[in-house]
């Protein structure tokens, strides 16, 4: 059935394509998972790439030296970076917020310089011979499932307290939240699909290397959840598949651009915080000056008939 | 052999405790880790480097240059990645701060290349032996430069009206303001005097290694970092000693296990004093206020 369908999509998708959307599916996995840390539950986790390193690289063992198929394999990486994720997060979301950020950080070139260094991952020569396995549908197939999956928990009780937590730290441990155990459990979960995701991409590039899995890959990944929006999962589809495909179409046209892209990605952070944090179609309770200046301007003009005075003087931005 | 580890240490240490400086006075005033903070010494050793070798300027005139013009790029970046964002979350902050540091350095790159550049100094450096400790001209005046701009901080911000506003912005922001203090005003001065402490790093490191290069400030970034938070973080004491034993901390490390290891020692110093003492050596107890 599977194989049908990828039989159809290749013969109706250039190859160059096919691979593309296969890496924007991955992308968007990536992304989802990271939303749930860093959308929904508001804590900033810069080495989400370790975890997909993680998954990626006991995947590609199993199949490797192990001989695995496909199926038990992407699923011992899952497990193996939920389980990570664990002994990370247990530790490190006791921190507060800006401790997290360091402390993630420096866990994902943890990972890398493990990766490097180890005999089994190949070192920096990478790990070769895993076979192709990934194929479009596939990859969509787990596009859905995490999207269903994160939908439905970010709906639940699990999902508001998340939110809570995002919010207001304090008040929701006030209102009876195990704050703590809350975000470690969303660690866990996002770990978990960054495993699978690691392993599709094993699966599907055949070969890793350490480099593929540096910081700059999780600043992008950051820089794709943010432009979608933070506490958002459309967004998400939508900043993972903008920031996989523009740099595709501008390498064509304009090669000087897609090749520096991390200077825009660096500014694109910036301004979002600063017009739109909510990103395209996030959901937090923050407003930007875009907000502000939209809003201002639509009072102005139901107003502006009574007279001068009308116009309120500052706008709450929200929680301080 | 010990003295001498010792010694190269407290140099390197030195340079720690100029950047880290600058990361605990932002945290004391803004509450964020400023990482963008790394790419400000990166710009200074640029700054300086052009002024000595394009510019032609003597040393005693490149030096306050580079921190004047590292000053500069720090209150911009001030002004366009944090001021806006004074009443938004801490996530957006720090997101707009990753942000800058990632604009930063790869606009480093961009403009400079990849390659690393020599930085040779500008003045004939003459090795010397003091006490059976083996050093160089250049290494004291590291140290010495690094010791004297640390007193003068610590006049600044115990002696001077501009000190009394920073400690005041840092105790509570909102009362400062009502008490006729211009808060704005008052966290760019420190970032212009947080920037020109890593700009000084950043040079003095340029030559002491005779490499600059857009990348050179991550790691000391970190380290810097490293060291605030082990001195406890917000405290300018603290961010001085902090420096000098992590500087001292991991030149042991090296001679005990192999260079291998001595960005690790870092690492597990952070995490160390993360979960046995987030407040660090010299910080005070933080209680989260509502």
């Amino acid at each position: 059935m599977i194989d049908y369908l990828d039989g159809l999509l290749r013969s109706a998708i250039n190859p160059y394509y096919y691979g593309v959307l296969v890496t924007a599916g991955i992308n968007i996995i990536l992304v989802l998972s990271l939303n749930l840390v860093t959308g929904f539950t508001g804590q900033l986790h810069l080495g989400h790439a370790g975890f997909m390193a993680v998954g990626a690289y006991t995947a590609g063992i199993l199949a490797t030296a192990y001989k695995w198929t496909f199926y038990p394999a992407l699923l011992a990486g899952g497990l193996a970076a939920a389980a990570v994720g664990l002994v990370v997060g247990l530790p490190t979301l006791r921190l507060r917020g800006d401790y997290l950020a360091i402390a993630t950080l420096g866990f994902g070139e943890i990972v890398r310089i493990t990766a490097l260094n180890l005999n089994i991952t190949g070192g920096p020569f990478g790990l070769r011979g895993i076979p192709r396995v990934t194929n479009l549908p596939l990859v969509v197939i787990a596009v859905v499932v995490t999207y269903v999956f994160l939908w439905s928990l970010v709906r639940s009780r699990f999902g508001r307290a998340l939110v809570a937590i995002r919010e207001d730290e304090v008040a929701a441990q006030a209102m009876g939240i195990e704050t703590t155990r809350m975000k470690v459990t969303a660690f866990v979960v996002a770990a978990f699909f960054a495993g699978i995701a690691g392993g599709l991409f094993a699966y599907w590039f055949r070969y890793l290397n350490p480099s593929s899995f540096g910081f700059m890959v999780s600043i992008e990944l950051l820089a794709m959840a943010v432009l979608g929006g933070l506490g958002n999962l459309l967004g998400s589809v939508l900043g993972a598949s903008i920031i996989t495909f523009l740099p595709e179409l501008l390498r064509t046209t304009y090669p000087a651009i897609a090749e520096r892209r991390l200077v825009f990605y660096g500014a694109l952070l910036v301004l979002i915080m600063i017009l739109r944090p909510n990103g395209l179609l996030g959901s937090s309770s923050e407003s930007g000056w875009l907000e502000i200046w939209l809003r201002r301007r639509r009072r102005a003009a139901t107003v502006a008939p009574e007279g001068p005075g009308a116009a309120p003087g500052g706008e709450p931005h929200g929680a301080a | 052999m010990f003295a001498q580890q010792l010694f190269n240490g407290l140099v390197t240490g030195s340079t720690y405790a100029l950047i880290a400086l600058g990361y605990t006075m932002v945290y004391g005033v803004l509450q964020l880790i400023n990482f963008a903070h790394g790419e400000i010494y990166m710009t200074g050793a640029f700054a300086g480097l052009l002024l000595v070798t394009v510019a032609k300027l003597p040393f005693w005139l490149a030096l306050p240059g580079a921190m004047l013009i590292a000053s500069l790029v720090g209150v911009t970046v001030e002004f366009v990645a944090y001021r806006p964002l004074r009443r938004s979350s801490r996530l957006a902050v720090l997101i707009s701060a990753i942000g800058m540091s990632i604009f930063l350095s790869n606009l480093g790159l961009w403009i400079f290349g990849p390659a690393t550049r020599s930085f040779q100094p500008p003045f004939r450096v003459a090795t010397l032996e003091l006490a059976g400790i083996r050093t160089n001209t250049l290494s004291l005046l590291t140290l010495g430069l690094a010791l004297a701009m640390m007193t003068g901080l610590h006049y600044v911000v115990t002696r001077t009206k501009l000190g009394k506003a920073m400690r005041a912005v840092a105790q509570d922001r909102d009362t400062a303001a009502l008490m006729g203090i211009s808060v704005n005003r008052t966290i760019a001065f420190t970032f212009a005097i947080g920037s020109a402490l890593a700009a000084a790093a950043g040079v003095m490191v340029g030559m002491l290694f005779n490499a600059v290069t857009p990348t050179m400030g991550v790691m000391p970034g970190l380290k810097g970092f490293v060291s605030a938070v082990l001195g406890g973080i917000g405290s300018i004491p603290g961010a001085m000693v902090g420096g000098l034993v992590l500087g001292m901390a991991e030149t042991i490390g090296v001679a005990l296990l192999s260079s291998q290891w001595r960005d690790a020692i870092a690492f597990a110093i952070l995490i160390v004093v993360l979960l046995s003492r987030p407040t660090g050596l010299l910080g005070r107890r933080l209680q989260e206020k509502v």
